[in-house]
């Protein structure tokens, strides 16, 4: 693709270099200059390049070939997709029709969305998703941290075993969990059976699935955060630390004061992934049942949307409800962005 | 230990010595901190330990043993490792034939895209807005655009009909199916190729590319002579984190070949209906299955741990 590209650009310089087939192109026009094309004058492509590159920059015509078609193709699939799907959630598309009819656009899925207990249970669920997952991943995540940072032997065995559930597919480790929380002969229930509770129906009880699908994925994640802030505390300069052993400061007190607080930066970051990969759940939630409808409990915004469209036909509902959830990780990542760009990080 | 102490003489007194500092030096609070290592060892392990065992212990065996002890000799089978590769091996072949590719051309995509955002000399003003709106691409929740993918590829493109001299060859028109996942992962994929090698491109060294700049050279050639021969271990990085996201994708999967029956079937949505029937679940098969279908991906973290950390920190 880049070297037709590259051919492309170069037949192009080249026949407006020729004068019989140069002709003043809308581009040109718009330029504002009149076209008096002699052999020793460049061309108006090359002119028009030329006064892209004083605009943009010296290289910037010349690496377009580079980064261009790939924008091009992630912008169409991305954000022309995602304003697609906010055309098709106000239509009434549903069923086997091929296609939605655009001339009649409302707001009634959204309506709908609010007037449905179902979607609230899912926003609700969505929410304490995103919420309980991220605090209770990024806190593993950070002792981890902070026990492989203490100079340890082995540290690669342990970080590659801490790490490890993390490279495993959503699919793979629902089985896991599935047998981890079986009623009869799952290790969960044998454990607190050791301190004579349960035995629990995790998947089964409505109150508490939602917190045992948390605590599967937390387990699948938290390497990741403790990874992240690995990174984070070998930035911290050992003047620091060295610091506050010589004010004499405990170790717990010495992290909790010094250390913790300059990692601000890390939380963010790995924070924020966290959530996008928690409104992302849906692979799991789908494989624990092999269909469409999550245990009862544990519907959240991702499981509905997909069962609204591909089981129920629903597209236009589902487009809509797809629109919530893309919102919802808009007001997440949005901030982030504008923070990582004002440090200048991107 | 105590062996080697007894047998300490003269010249063993340093010997000796070492060891006693070993000793001293595992305090208290170095025992408390190993054991809780093991401990978090332990809550990552048993999950997949007890897969693993369940997944080669005979029905009753199942019943009978503590689900993370190992079968015994009675209880051991590999009857359901045999049932979940039959059922299994065809989604294996499918999943590599869009994983592979999609893999190497979004890294090589991502590679070109970073290198044309980086090294060139042009205004950051322009160029910080165009990498943000790329890397904001990583974010989306794929969801979002589910509805519209599906009317691009079965309305739009229509693959299976432009396709027909191929189907005409006796593949299964599914396959257009496969297509469509290759195409799909390159696209999403390009915001964190991208990320991830712009990171890397940032901190090579400016004055052998300007250096060569100045010299006349092109930037196809920049490219070719100096930045890619030194991406050698970014490819690595990229590819190991890519070709981990698209063999562990479900979505895509479910929303563009829809039915685990399909020939072109990959092998996560055949794991995901795996071993549910009417009467029950089948464990001992779900787990033989799952640890089948993660074999690619194990394989490629521990003989690349460490890349793929650095993959997933970025």
């Amino acid at each position: 693709m880049l070297d037709f590209y590259r051919r492309l650009y170069h037949a192009l310089s080249r026949s407006s270099r020729d004068e019989e087939t140069a002709r003043p192109d809308g581009g040109v026009v718009s330029d504002g200059s009149v076209t008096d094309s002699s052999a020793s004058e460049p061309g108006p492509i090359e002119r028009l390049s030329s006064a892209a590159d004083r605009r943009f920059g010296s290289d910037f015509i010349e690496s377009t070939p580079f980064w261009l078609p790939p924008f091009l193709l992630m912008a169409l699939f991305v954000y022309g997709a995602i304003i697609w799907n906010l055309l098709i959630s106000l239509t009434d598309y549903q069923g086997f029709a091929n296609a939605p009819d655009y001339s009649n656009l409302d707001l009634d899925n959204y309506a709908r969305a609010l007037a449905d207990p179902g979607f609230i249970d899912a926003a609700v669920n969505t929410f304490i998703l995103l919420i309980a997952f991220t605090v209770a991943t990024l806190a593993v995540g950070l002792v981890l941290a902070i026990l492989v940072d203490r100079g340890i032997r082995f540290e690669n065995t342990f970080r590659t075993i801490y790490l490890l559930p993390m490279s495993l597919s959503f699919v793979v480790t629902a089985q896991f969990w599935l047998w981890m929380y079986n009623f009869n002969n799952g290790i969960v229930n044998r454990i607190i059976g050791v301190f004579g509770v349960g035995p629990v129906s995790w998947l089964g009880n409505q109150g508490i699935v939602l917190w045992a699908i948390i605590f599967a994925l937390m387990w699948q994640f938290s390497g990741y955060a403790m990874v992240v802030y690995l990174a984070g505390l070998r930035a911290i300069p050992t003047e620091h630390y060295e610091a506050a052993q010589v004010d004499g400061a405990s170790t717990l007190k010495m992290y909790w004061r010094v250390i913790i607080p300059q990692l601000k930066g890390a939380t963010i970051s790995a924070a924020v992934v966290l959530m996008v990969f928690a409104m992302k759940a849906f692979d799991f939630l789908y494989s624990l049942v092999g269909g469409y409808r999550p245990p009862n409990g544990a519907d959240i915004l991702a499981t509905k949307m997909v069962r609204e469209a591909y089981a129920n036909l629903n597209w236009a509902y589902g487009a809509a409800i797809a629109i919530v959830l893309f919102a919802m990780a808009l007001s997440v990542i949005g901030p982030y962005l504008v923070y990582e760009y004002r440090r200048n990080n991107l | 230990m105590s062996d080697r102490k007894i047998r300490t003489d003269g010249s063993g007194a340093t010997v000796t010595g070492r060891l006693r500092r070993n000793v001293e030096g595992l305090t208290l609070e170095d025992v408390g901190l190993y054991v809780a290592l093991l401990l978090m060892a332990g809550f990552y392990l048993v999950p997949i330990e007890s897969g693993l065992v369940t997944s080669i212990k005979t029905g009753t065996a199942i019943l009978e043993t503590a689900p993370f002890a190992p079968p015994g000799s009675a209880g051991f089978t590999l009857e359901k490792w045999q049932t979940a590769i039959d059922a299994l091996v065809r989604g294996m072949g499918n999943s590599l034939l869009y994983a592979v590719p999609a893999t190497v051309i979004s890294a090589a995509v991502g590679s070109l895209t970073a290198y044309g955002l980086t090294i060139p000399d042009w205004k950051v003003s322009y160029k910080a807005p165009l990498l943000a709106i790329i890397i904001s691409g990583i974010f989306i929740p794929y969801q979002a655009v589910l509805v519209p993918l599906t009317q691009f590829w079965s309305q739009w493109v229509q693959l299976v009909q432009h396709l027909s001299f191929v189907w005409a060859l006796g593949v299964p028109d599914d396959y257009a199916g496969i297509i469509e996942l290759v195409i799909t992962h390159v696209a999403y994929g390009i915001p964190i190729c991208t990320l991830l090698f712009r990171t890397y491109y940032k901190n090579l060294s400016e004055e052998m590319i300007e250096s060569a700049r100045l010299d006349g050279a092109s930037l196809r050639r920049v490219y070719q002579r100096i930045v890619l021969p030194l991406s050698g271990p970014m490819f690595a990085v990229v590819l190991i984190y890519q070709f981990t996201q698209i063999w562990n994708d479900l979505l895509f999967t479910l929303v563009l070949v829809s039915t685990e029956s399909s020939p072109a079937a990959p092998v996560v949505l055949i794991l995901a209906g795996l071993g549910t029937s009417m009467e029950g679940q089948d464990f001992a098969l779900r787990m033989a299955g799952a640890f089948f279908a993660a074999l690619p991906t194990l394989a490629v973290y521990i003989f690349f741990g460490d890349e793929f950390a650095e993959g997933v920190a970025a």
